[in-house]
C-alpha cells in the first residue's frame, strides 16, 4: 500500500522496507537514502523506470536486485519516454478491461542529474509537456557519478569535478547550476518540489503528494555523494542539512504555479560552512567564496520576493 | 493484380473504397490500416517523410473512434521507440512507424527493444540517409539495422505491406519468439503509391494475430514485480546474448508457419524467400522490397528473348534465409544481386552480396557471382538497366572471370567495369 496519509513526524514513515540491502551502493551515499524512503512511499503497485546511472549499476546486477516492484532500465537519457510509454499502455490497457479500471498503479521515473539536466532532457520535457500521470523523481549529486564524476549541467559554480579541474588557468566549474525548476515550472505541470534526504519528513511528505497528484510531477532531491563531493562518508546528513542551512538548495514545493517554502531558514549560515566540509570545493579562494556567497545571497532574494515572505532569512556568522 | 473499381463509396486521401473487400490504398495507408485491424493499444508518432501518413492515419482513426488506442506524440524518434518498447513491457501490442534519420536517431534503443524481447512492431518507409539529405527511396537505413536483432520484413507491394504487418504481431508476440518486427516499404515507390488492396478487417486480423497469447503476462506487473533492463556482468551478459541468437535463429519455425496458415486462410501465402521463374534458371538475380518487381520485369523481358533468367527475393532479411537461398541457388549457373544500399570499405560494397556469398561458401557453393548496387537515395532504375545487368553476368558466367568488386551501376559519367580494375 502506497502511503496515504500526511507525513509530519518521523513516525509517520511507514516501517516496512522496500528497497533491498545488498546493493553496491557506496557508505553514506545519498541516492541510496533517497531510494529507500521513495520505495515506502511508493508502495507495491508503482511501476518504476529508471535511467542509467549509479542506482541503475548498484542495484541491479543480474542475478540479484533491490527492487520489489516492477522495474524498467532502457537507457540514460529515456526515463521520461520510457514512463510515457507505461503509463499510456496503463490507460489503454484500463480503458480496454484488461486491467482493472479501478486499480491505481503509479509510474514513477528516477533520473540522475546527468539523465535529467543534460541528456535527458528532451525526454522529460516530452513527458511533462504531454501531462503523463507520471511521478519523476532526479536524484541530484551533481555530477555524472557513475562515470567517475564529471560535470554535468547540475554541476554548481566552482565545484571540482573531473572534466572540471583545478589547475592554473581553470579552477573548477566555470558556470552555475542550471535551474531545472524553472524548466519544470515552464511546462505548468501541477505538481513540483526540491527536498534534501536531511530533512526526511519534508521528503517524504513532497514524495507522497507527488505520488498522489494526478498528471506530472517533479520530485528534485540533493543527493551528497561521498566520493564525488569528497566528504566523509558520516558526513552526508550533515552536508545535506547545510546546503539547506546556507541556502544553497531551497527546500520548495510548487502546486499548481503557487509556490511555498516548506522548511524556512530564519538565519541563514554562511556558505563557506556548507563548502568547507567538501573536497570538491576545497580550491576555493575567499574571494571565489565571497562570489559564491554573493549569488546564493541574490537567489534566495529571489525566492523571497517570489514565495512573497522572507523564507529565507540573512546570514548571520 | 488488376483493379476493378466498382462503385465508390467514399473518397479519402490515400483511400478509395469500393465496393467488396477490394479497395486501392497507398502503402503507407495499408500500413495503418493493418495497425488499426491489429488493434493497437498505443502507438508512439513522429512525422517523417515519407512515413507521416501512417502517423497521420493513425492519429485520425483514433480521433475517428475506428481505433481505441493511446496515441502518444512523442517529442523525438529515440523516445518513440522507448515508449513503445516500455508499452510493450506494460503489455501494450504497441507500434511506431519511422524512416530513415529517424531510424537512425532510435538506434541506440533498437538494440535494446531486441535485448529486452520486447515484441513491438515498427513499419520503416526505407529512406536514403543524410547526408546529402535526400528524402528518396533507398535501403541504408533497414540494412543499417541488420545487426540491432530485429526481425526484418520486406514488403514488395501496398498488399505485403499489409500482409507482413498482420503477421508481424504474430511473430513478434509469439511466446516461442518474443522479439521486435520490422516491416519495411520502399519510401515513396510503395509508401506513396495507389495499389490495390484487400485488407482482412479487424475480426480476421484478430483471428489471425490474437492478442496476450497462450503464455502471455505483462512484464512489469505489481503482483510479480521482476527487474528488467539490468546490469548484465561479464558472468551473465554472454549468456543473455546467446539466447537471442537462438531466439532469432528458432523464430524461422514461426515466421514459416505464419506465412503458410496466412496462405492458408486468405490465399497469399508467405515464405522466407520466393522464387521467380527459377524452375530452370540459369542466371539468378537476388533482390528485395519493390526492386524485386523491376527485377521480375526484367527476367520476363528476357525470358521472351530466350535467356534462362530467374530471380529470388527475400523477404526475410533477418533471420537470414541461408539454407532457402543456398537451395535455390545450387542449380544456376550464375548469380548476382542487386540492391539498393551501401556496405562502405567492405570486402564487398554490397552488403546483401556478403551474406549470400557466405550462406553459399560454407555450404561448399562456388561459382561465378557479382554484385550490384543502384538506385540510391531515389535514382530511378529501369527494367532495360537491370536486363543489362543480368547480360553483364552472363557475360561473367561465360568467361569465367572472377568479379571482385561491386558494380555501382548508373552512376553519372561512370564505367562500373573501371572498379574492377582498381
Ligand atoms: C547515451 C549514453 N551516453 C553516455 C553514457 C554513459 N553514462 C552512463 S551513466 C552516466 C552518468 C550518469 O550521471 P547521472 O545521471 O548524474 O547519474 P549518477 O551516475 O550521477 O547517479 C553516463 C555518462 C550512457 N550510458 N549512455
Ligand atoms: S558514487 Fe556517489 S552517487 Fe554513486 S553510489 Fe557512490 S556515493 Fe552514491
Ligand atoms: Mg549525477
Amino acid at each position: 500500500m502506497a502511503l496515504s496519509k500526511p507525513v509530519r513526524t518521523i513516525w509517520d514513515i511507514p516501517r516496512e522496507e522496500r528497497f533491498a540491502p545488498g546493493h553496491t551502493m557506496c557508505q553514506g551515499c545519498g541516492a541510496a537514502i533517497i531510494m529507500r524512503h521513495l520505495t515506502k512511499v511508493i508502495g507495491k503497485d508503482a511501476i518504476i523506470v529508471q535511467a542509467t546511472g549509479c542506482v541503475e549499476v548498484t542495484t541491479t546486477a543480474f542475478p540479484r536486485t533491490s527492487w520489489l516492484n516492477p522495474w524498467l532500465h532502457l537507457a540514460f537519457e529515456n526515463a521520461g519516454a520510457g514512463a510515457s510509454g507505461v503509463e499510456a499502455a496503463l490507460k489503454a490497457l484500463k480503458r480496454k478491461g484488461v486491467i482493472d479500471p479501478n486499480r491505481k498503479i503509479k509510474v514513477v521515473a528516477i533520473a540522475g542529474d546527468g539523465g535529467t539536466f543534460d541528456i535527458g532532457l528532451q525526454s522529460l520535457s516530452g513527458m511533462l509537456e504531454r501531462g503523463h500521470n507520471v511521478m519523476y523523481v532526479v536524484y541530484d549529486n551533481e555530477a555524472y557519478m557513475n562515470t567517475g564524476i564529471q560535470r554535468s549541467g547540475a554541476t554548481p559554480l566552482g565545484a571540482w569535478t573531473t572534466t572540471t579541474p583545478v589547475g592554473k588557468k581553470m579552477r573548477g566549474e566555470l558556470r552555475p547550476k542550471k535551474d531545472l525548476i524553472g524548466i519544470a515550472l515552464a511546462h505548468r505541470i501541477p505538481y513540483i518540489a526540491t527536498a534534501s534526504p536531511a530533512y526526511p519528513t519534508d521528503m517524504v511528505e513532497k514524495l507522497r503528494k507527488a505520488y498522489e497528484t494526478e498528471g506530472p510531477s517533479l520530485v528534485h532531491i540533493i543527493s551528497p555523494c561521498t566520493p564525488g563531493w569528497r566528504i566523509r562518508n558520516e558526513d552526508t546528513i550533515k552536508v545535506a542539512r547545510l546546503a539547506v542551512l546556507t541556502g544553497m538548495w531551497v527546500l520548495l514545493e510548487i502546486v499548481n504555479g503557487k509556490p511555498r517554502v516548506t522548511v524556512k531558514v530564519p538565519k541563514r549560515k554562511p556558505v563557506r560552512e556548507y563548502l568547507k566540509l567538501q573536497g570538491r570545493f576545497r580550491h576555493l579562494t575567499d574571494e571565489e567564496i565571497a562570489r559564491i556567497q554573493k549569488m546564493v545571497d541574490e537567489y534566495v532574494e529571489e525566492i523571497n520576493r517570489w514565495v512573497g515572505e522572507q523564507a529565507i532569512g540573512p546570514v548571520e556568522e | 493484380m488488376s483493379l476493378t473499381l466498382e462503385k465508390k463509396e467514399e473518397k479519402k486521401e490515400g483511400l478509395k473504397q469500393v465496393i467488396g473487400r477490394r479497395i486501392a490504398a497507398t502503402g503507407n495507408y495499408a500500413a495503418a490500416l493493418a495497425v488499426r485491424d491489429a488493434d493497437i493499444d498505443v502507438a508512439a508518432i513522429y512525422p517523417i517523410t515519407p512515413q507521416v501518413q501512417i502517423a497521420e492515419k493513425i492519429a485520425e482513426f483514433v480521433a475517428d473512434g475506428e481505433l481505441d488506442a493511446e496515441v502518444i506524440h512523442v517529442e523525438g524518434e529515440h523516445s518513440a521507440l522507448s515508449a513503445v518498447v516500455a508499452a510493450a513491457a506494460t503489455g501494450a501490442r504497441a507500434f511506431t512507424a519511422t524512416s530513415s534519420q529517424g531510424l537512425e536517431y532510435m538506434h541506440e534503443i533498437l538494440y535494446i527493444a531486441s535485448s529486452l524481447r520486447q515484441p513491438v512492431v515498427m513499419a520503416l518507409a526505407t529512406r536514403a540517409l543524410s547526408a546529402p539529405i535526400n528524402i528518396w527511396n533507398d535501403y541504408a537505413d533497414a540494412f543499417g539495422m541488420r545487426e540491432t536483432g530485429w526481425i526484418m520484413l520486406f514488403s514488395e507491394n501496398v498488399q505485403e505491406v499489409y500482409d507482413n504487418l498482420v503477421q508481424a504481431f504474430r511473430i513478434a508476440e509469439h511466446p516461442d519468439v518474443l522479439l521486435p518486427v520490422v516491416v519495411t516499404l520502399d519510401g515513396y515507390i510503395l509508401s506513396h503509391t495507389v495499389e490495390p488492396l484487400e485488407p482482412l478487417g479487424r475480426e480476421e486480423v484478430l483471428s489471425f494475430a490474437p492478442k496476450r497469447p497462450r503464455g502471455y503476462r505483462p512484464v512489469l506487473d505489481p503482483d510479480y514485480p521482476i527487474t528488467v533492463g539490468t546490469l548484465g556482468t561479464p558472468h551473465w551478459y554472454y549468456e543473455a546474448k546467446y539466447q537471442q541468437v537462438v531466439a532469432l535463429r528458432e523464430s524461422k519455425r514461426v515466421i514459416e508457419e505464419a506465412g503458410r496458415e496466412f496462405g492458408k486462410k486468405y490465399g497469399r501465402e508467405y515464405g522466407l524467400i520466393e522464387k521467380y521463374m527459377m524452375d530452370d534458371a540459369e542466371l539468378a538475380f537476388v533482390s528485395l522490397g519493390a526492386t524485386a518487381s523491376l527485377v521480375k520485369a526484367a527476367v520476363d523481358r528476357l525470358r521472351k528473348e530466350g535467356v534462362k533468367a530467374g530471380m529470388i527475393k527475400i523477404r526475410v532479411l533477418r533471420p537470414f534465409p541461408a539454407d532457402e537461398i543456398a537451395e535455390a541457388l545450387e542449380n544456376v549457373e550464375a548469380w548476382a544481386t542487386l540492391n539498393r544500399a551501401i556496405s562502405y570499405g567492405a570486402a564487398i560494397e554490397e552488403p546483401l552480396f556478403t551474406e549470400i556469398a557466405a550462406a553459399l561458401a560454407v555450404r561448399g557453393i562456388v561459382k561465378p557471382m557479382a554484385s550490384f548496387v543502384h538506385g540510391m537515395g531515389g535514382r530511378d532504375i529501369f527494367v532495360r538497366e537491370i536486363v543489362e545487368m543480368y547480360k553483364k553476368l552472363d557475360e561473367i558466367r561465360r568467361s569465367g572471370r572472377r568479379v571482385k568488386r561491386t558494380y555501382f551501376w548508373g552512376v553519372k559519367g561512370h564505367d562500373p567495369e573501371e572498379d574492377q580494375a582498381m
